[in-house]
Formats: C-alpha cells, structure tokens, sequence
C-alpha cells in the first residue's frame, strides 16, 4: 500500500511539475497550430478551444482527469491521440534499449571484475580506455563515425531506419517490437533485415552502457576483494573462481542491480541523438520534436511514461535486492 | 542546442572529407521512388487542413484540382486538370468548370462535379487555417451551397465580386483546390465532422497516387494509381522517410538506398557532388528573407533612413558565404518564378551610401533592437547586419527569441525592426502583394495581424488601392505589369528590407529524372518522375 502511495505522489508531482513548465515555456501552442500568419480571430478561437484561458489550476485538474482516465489527449500537431503515437514510438526504443543493455551488461560486467582481480594488469588497462573513451566521445560523433565504416564503407550492417524499404510495413506490427513481430510472422528476412539496422546503435547505446557499468562492477568488486572474509576463503583454499564468483561477486548483485536499471532507464529515456543519427522512430526524438513543436499533450504524455518507466524499474529494483539480500526481506 | 548543432555540422564536414569517394553498392528497385525528406511539419493529409509543405507534397500526388500545374512545365502556369475547360461569365463573378468525363477516384467512384462542389463547400464550411485562400473571394459557411454549385458535369462558382480570372484559378491550384471522393469522405464522417477526422490520415482522392501509410515523423508510404487518368505512373511506390540528419541522408544517397535526399546543408551538397552517381538539382522556392523597420519609431520612419538600411545589407557577401546554395539575392516581394515578379536588385553594399542618406535624415546616434528567431541562419544574418549597420554609426542590439517570444512582439508592433521569413500561401502574386503592400486600416485599433504591413506599422498608402486594383484585372499581361509596378515603388518607398530568396537543392542519384519539388509556386510531384 505504501509503495502503491508513494507511486501515486512521485506521479502526481511529475506530472504537475511538467504540466506547469509545459504552461510557462516561452513556447506557444496556438501559434504552433494556426500559423504565424493567422489573423487575430482565428488565434483567439483556437486559444479558448485549448482552455487557454482558464486559470492554470483549473487547466491542471481538467488534464488530470483525462490522464486517469489513461487519456494523454490529441497531439495538437498530428491529430492522433498521444497515447496511439507512444504505442508506436515506445517499442522502437524497448527494442534499442533493452539489445543496448544485453550488450552492455554481458560484456561490462565481466569486464569490471576481471579488471578488478587483475588490478593494473593489461585488462585493467584496456578496461580503463574503454570506459574513458565511452565517457568522453560524444555519441552522434561515434554514431555518424560508426554509420560510416560499418554502413557506408563495409556495408556490414544496415542504414538509418528500423528496417530497409523493402520491409517496410511487411509483418503486421503485433508488439511493436519488429524482432518479435517478425519472428511472430515467421518472417525469418525480415527477421535479418531489421537486425542489422538495430545491432549498431544498439551497440552504441550499449557501448555507453558498458563503459558505466564495467567501471562500477571494477570498483564494487575492489571493494569486496579488499574484504577480510575474502582472504579467509583464500586461505582456506577455495579457488580463486570460487573467491571470486561465489563470494565477492554475489555481494556486489545488489549494487549492480542499481546501477543496470538506473543505465537500462536511461537508455528507455531515449537518446535523442542516436535516434536522430539512426533516423529511429523512438520516445526520445518524440518528446523531442514535440517539444520544440509546441505540442504539449505530447510532451506531457512522453513525460510521463519516462516517469513511469523510472518508477516500475525503482519498484521492481527493490523486489530484486529483497530476492538477492537476506537481509532486505 | 547551437553547440550541438556546430559539433554536428563538424562532424558532418569530417563526415564530407571522409567518404567522397566510396561508390554505391545499392540500388532501389527501378519501379520505386524512396526519398529522405524532414516531414516532421506534417500535421494532417486532409486537403481543407493541410498547409504545410510536406503534407502539400502528399496532397499534390493524392489529390486531383480542377486546375493545375504541370510540374514538368510550371511557367506555362495553371492547366487544366479535373476540369476540362471553363467559361467565365460577363460580369466577370461567375466561373463555370466542365469536368472531365470518365476520371475516376481511387474507390472506383466516378469524379462528379458534385463532388467538386462538395470539396470547396467543404473547405469554406471547415474553416480551417487555409480557408482563407477560398473565402477571400466571398464564400462563407452560410452561402457556400448557394456560391459553390453543381449542375450536371458543371461546376459553378460564384465570387462577391470581379475578381481577375487567373487569380481564383491559381488559388485553385493550392492543396485546399484538392478534389475529394464525397461518398467515401461522407461515409466516414463523425459528429458532423465532414470526414475530417478521417481524412486527417486517411485519403480520398483521385490523383496519381494513393496514400498507404503516413507515420508521423516516421514515414510517408504511396502506391501509384493504376487508373490515373494521366496515366499510370512510372514509379509504382513512393516511400518518404523521415531522415533529419544531413550526414544519414548522404550517407543512405552515396549508397544508393534512397534515390533523392532533400535536406542536404551545404557541406553535404559539397561533398556529394563529387561522389560518383550523385547529381544536384537547383530550384527556387518562395521563402523570403527580410527586414521589417517598425514605422512607428520615430527615426526609422524616415525615408532616407528606410533607404539607408537598403544599403547595410552586404547580400553577395552573405549569399557567397554562410547562404551559400542555399539562397540567392531578391529584393522583391513576389517571389522569382511567380507570375509578375521581378529580378530587379538595385539595392548593394555601400556603406558611404547608407551614411549620406543618414546624415540627410539627420540621425545621428541611432540604437534599434533587431528580434531575430533562433535559427542560425537568421542569427547570423542578424550579426553580419549588425556589423554593417556599426560601421555606419548605428548600433543594433539583436535580441534572440523564440517564435513565440519575437513573433508576439512583432505581431503587437513593438520590434524596432524584425528579421524575418516569409512563404507564400498559394500561387498567385496576390499571397505576398496582399499581406507586404496592403494595408487599408494602419490604425492599432484595426489589429490586422496577418497583414505584415500593418505589423510593420506601415500605412502602405496608394500601394493598398493598387493592390486591389490588380486582384481585379483580367487581363494577364496587364495584370503582370500591375505587378511589376507595384514592386517598383515598393523597392523605393516601403520599409521592408528584402534580401534573399531560397534555393531548394535536391541531391540525387544519376539515374532519377524528371525531379520537380514545385519550385516557389507548388509542392513536389512524383508522377512524372522516372529512372
């Protein structure tokens, strides 16, 4: 009931917080809708329709209602209800994010403890470069570089876009994921096709990913290996994979835990420039374009199921510390 | 954001040096058009709603008018389409169509001059934000159906007044002119809505292609009409997909995964230029560049200081450097290609001159606000200005805003001078005459906001009366000559500062041909286009 409470207020706060940023940017709704060169008129009709002019509390509450009632309203721009165009953007992103993370955890975490075993060794070097150059190369450089070789050059993967023109609209989109979809269809073409334009900014994404996550796992690992009961095992000759995975490892899990799902909500985020590179039709450029298109029921809406997303990854975090830490339960 | 953009542009540069060499190893098949375009802009593919460029660009290949513009001949002006022929009446207010027997829509459903009838009531009804270019001649929602009729296989519609024939014509050639399929629209109405709703993503038209799909900042999906009465066209599918980035649309040109890309920035026209299998199309547009002095401040109000700021403006410096490709020198109102505009560009660099006509004027010390929209292209027209105006004893302070934020102030006539953009809303030189050179009321009370003459507090005097007098000759050539003269005293008096005029350039692959985007005067067609 708490946690249900609690989930109710973090909500409510987001949604008035962005709500009244939303209300007081110097961007302009009416003016977005009826062009710069409508007469007066026309802008004051459209700006009553919008409840423009009712006071800001009033405007708040109308929209609250309409939100419980899992109403994000219209997009002023395209006409369509915001919550069909999240439906559509939001899986190209799952799809992203959720390669992106794989990508990231499988390979940064065991480069992190093996950095942290062999402490100043050559890993640990290599491990060191790898995290520095991920934190320090801005993203639509490593993208356009990365399009570049392994599109333009080597033709190894493909372009921008989430699959090429012959596959566009050929599975019927079920989940919206168009690797599920196409395996649900048992269109195994499409299936490739789609792949090679996911796998490099996914890769991207997760390359970021790991540069964060091995470098917490390394120094988390540290940490425990420093440890006194560390040496005691050691001493009591347990081997070292032992030491290391079944003991020092499986004390970090809960640390991890954090620091993959606050990566893995970044990356659900969207990244608004990996999306524009990539030409992906993801919640990040979504909330992006809507925003400086003055279109605030897509912001709002956008806005909101990133809260959301940041909320159930926090609440299903705490539900994983309690099935890996005896002592959270 | 701008430091996003430089690093990107850099990038795009570093993209340029790196890859001009790399050939194609793809190929689209030889029956379909894919082109990179932004469509972010588009809103709606509703004929009576759309008034954005891409969406025009959808409408224009879906939907049939009664007259139009043949893309591979734009100069010859409007022709006739759904409308085989037209007749106009003595007193000059009536224009009866003759549609064109045997077309039929994309549902199968014969094209009706019922149906035409239907589709113009149907925009004035709507009243949508391009309403206007019908109502102007008269219609309303109240008299539409007495105005706009059908009787047999004619059309009649009847304006307030004489207006020139070739000026209700071409407004007939703009996307709210799209024709649409009356049962089908009808049948999908919602609470009165005439089809609107549906028709938002949705369409019901009779031109060479149908829409399949229009995902919002996604893509855009045609299939060609196999029963187009002009013909079925060469390119059975069209896709549009939604590239921003200038480097991915290259990139996707170079390797021949899509056929054209649109929105190219300089660099990557440069750079694909010497790619091999690449070539670039030049095409004027109507967007306009130019500077509006607020004529209820005391100085700028002056006319040798009007003209002074005709000579602060160092238009081939900025045409060969930040604008280079990308806009070309215009100091008129009509855009070039329109019918009377002109190429006359008196106005140069001189700042010795732009001193004498200051000193005559007796200002000395002047300091004005420029508003300029956050757009690097404006800005840096703002600062190259202000640079200019600074060696000739004036100081601009440039205050950058939002549209929201310069537009108000613009609108509510407070800038000193505003650096502004203007496109024109159809294809008739009465778009830019009636909003740059007409103004009847110059009063604040009249609040005539969409007129930028009245925003620039300008009381065009007798430009207004010629003006109108022009929208009402029938003669052609007359008309042209109207407008020509016009634009001349609007040169010498007015206190717009017209500058540049855009240049769209197309990049595409070799074997594309026959690529129009519609120049200044329409949208792009694909019909016409082979490989």
């Amino acid at each position: 009931m708490l946690t249900l409470g609690s989930i109710a207020v973090t909500l409510l706060g987001l949604l008035f917080i962005t709500f009244v940023i939303g209300r007081v940017m110097p961007i302009d709704p009416v003016l977005a809708i009826v062009g710069e060169r409508a007469s007066q008129e026309t802008y004051d009709t459209v700006y009553l329709q919008l409840g423009l002019d009712k006071p800001l509390m009033v405007q708040f509450f109308y929209y609250l209602w309409d939100v419980l009632h899992l109403d994000f309203g219209t997009s002023l721009l395209n006409a369509r209800p915001v919550s069909e165009d999240i439906a559509r953007v939001f899986p190209a992103t799952l799809e992203l994010a959720t390669i992106g993370i794989i990508f990231g955890v499988v390979l940064g975490v065991p480069l992190g403890v093996l950095a942290a075993v062999r402490k100043g060794s050559w890993i640990d070097q290599i491990a060191r470069v790898v995290a520095l150059v991920g934190y320090s190369m801005p993203i639509f450089w490593l993208g356009l570089m990365g399009l570049l070789v392994f599109y333009g050059i080597l033709g190894w993967v493909g372009g921008p876009g989430r699959v090429g023109i012959f596959y566009v609209d050929v599975v019927p989109s079920v989940t919206g994921l168009i690797l599920v979809d196409s395996l649900l269809d048992g269109n195994w073409d499409v299936f490739k096709d789609a792949f090679s334009h996911i796998i490099l900014p996914a890769s991207l994404l997760g390359y970021y990913s790991l540069a964060y996550v091995s470098r917490m796992t390394r120094s988390f690992m540290l940490e425990q290996l420093s440890a006194e009961y560390i040496t005691t095992a050691r001493v009591k000759g347990m081997s070292e994979w032992d030491v290391v995975w079944k003991h020092a490892f499986k004390n970090i899990r809960v640390q991890l835990i954090t620091v993959i799902a606050l990566s893995y909500a970044n990356l659900l985020e969207g990244s608004v420039l990996t999306e524009i590179i990539f030409s992906w039709p993801g919640i990040g450029s979504y909330i992006t374009t809507a925003l400086l298109s003055a279109d605030m029921n897509a912001v709002l809406g956008g806005t909101v199921v990133v809260g959301l997303i940041f909320i159930l990854l926090n609440i299903l975090s705490d539900l994983l510390y309690k099935v890996f830490d005896p002592r959270a339960k | 954001m701008n430091a996003i953009n430089k690093l990107l542009t850099s990038a795009a540069i570093g993209l340029a040096v790196g890859v001009t060499s790399f050939s194609a190893i793809a190929e689209t098949p030889a029956n379909m058009l894919v082109i990179a375009n932004r469509i972010d802009d588009v809103t709606t593919v509703d004929p009576a709603e759309s008034f954005e460029f891409a969406g025009s660009d959808i409408s224009r290949n879906v939907y049939n008018r009664l007259v139009n513009l043949d893309p591979m001949d734009l100069a010859a002006g409007y022709q006739p389409d759904l409308a085989e022929s037209w007749e106009v009446s003595e007193d000059g207010k009536t224009i009866t169509f003759t549609m064109r027997e045997g077309v039929k829509f994309h549902s199968g459903n014969p094209v009706r001059a019922e149906d035409a009838a239907f589709s113009l009531q149907r925009a004035v009804i709507l009243n949508k934000t391009p309403a206007f270019i019908l109502t102007q001649f008269g219609f309303t929602p109240e008299n539409a159906a007495e105005t706009i009729k059908a009787d047999g296989n004619k059309l009649m519609i009847t304006t307030d007044k004489k207006y020139a024939t070739s000026f209700v014509l071409n407004c007939l050639t703009a996307t709210i002119g799209g024709i649409v399929d009356k049962e089908v629209v009808m049948a999908n109405e919602a609470d009165g809505d005439m089809g609107n709703t549906w028709l938002k993503t949705n369409s019901a038209g009779s031109g060479p292609y149908k829409l399949d799909g229009w995902k919002p900042n996604e893509s855009v999906t045609l299939s060609s009409n196999p029963d187009y009465y002009g013909g079925a066209p060469t390119m059975e599918r069209v896709i549009v997909r939604h590239v921003t980035e200038s480097a991915s649309q290259r990139l996707l040109l170079e390797r021949g995964d899509i056929d054209i890309a649109r929105n190219l920035n300089p660099e990557d026209i440069a750079g694909a230029s010497s790619a091999g299998g690449v070539k670039i199309e030049d095409e004027l547009k109507g967007r306009l560049m130019y500077l509006a002095l607020n004529q209820k401040h005391p100085v700028l109000s002056k006319p040798e200081v009007r003209q002074a700021f005709k000579y602060l403006i160092d238009y081939e410096g900025m045409r060969d450097s930040f604008l280079k490709g990308q806009y070309t020198i215009h100091q008129n109102f009509l855009p070039a290609t329109y019918l009377g505009a002109s190429d006359e560009n008196p106005f140069s660099y001189n700042i010795e001159k732009a001193k004498e006509l200051l000193a005559a004027a007796g200002v000395e010390n002047l300091e004005v606000e420029i508003g300029v929209r956050e757009a690097q292209e404006r800005i840096e027209i703002g600062q190259s200005f202000q640079n200019a105006a600074a060696q000739a004893g004036i100081k601009v302070n440039i205050t950058v805003g939002t549209a929201k934020q310069i537009l108000a102030r613009y609108r509510a006539r407070e800038l000193d001078v505003y650096l502004g953009a203007w496109g024109p809303d159809y294809p008739d030189p009465q778009t830019n005459a009636g909003t740059f050179a007409y103004n009847p009321d110059n009063s604040d009370a009249a609040n005539a906001t969409g007129l930028l003459a009245w925003r620039t507090g300008w009381d065009a005097g007798g430009l207004t009366e010629k003006v109108d007098a022009a929208v009402t000759e029938g003669d052609r050539e007359k008309r042209v000559q109207m407008y020509l003269d016009i634009q001349k005293e609007f040169r010498e008096i007015s206190p717009f500062v017209m500058m540049f005029q855009q240049i769209e350039q197309s990049a595409l692959r070799d074997n594309v041909m026959n690529w129009s985007t519609g120049q200044a005067v329409t949208s792009a067609a694909y019909w016409q286009v082979t490989k």
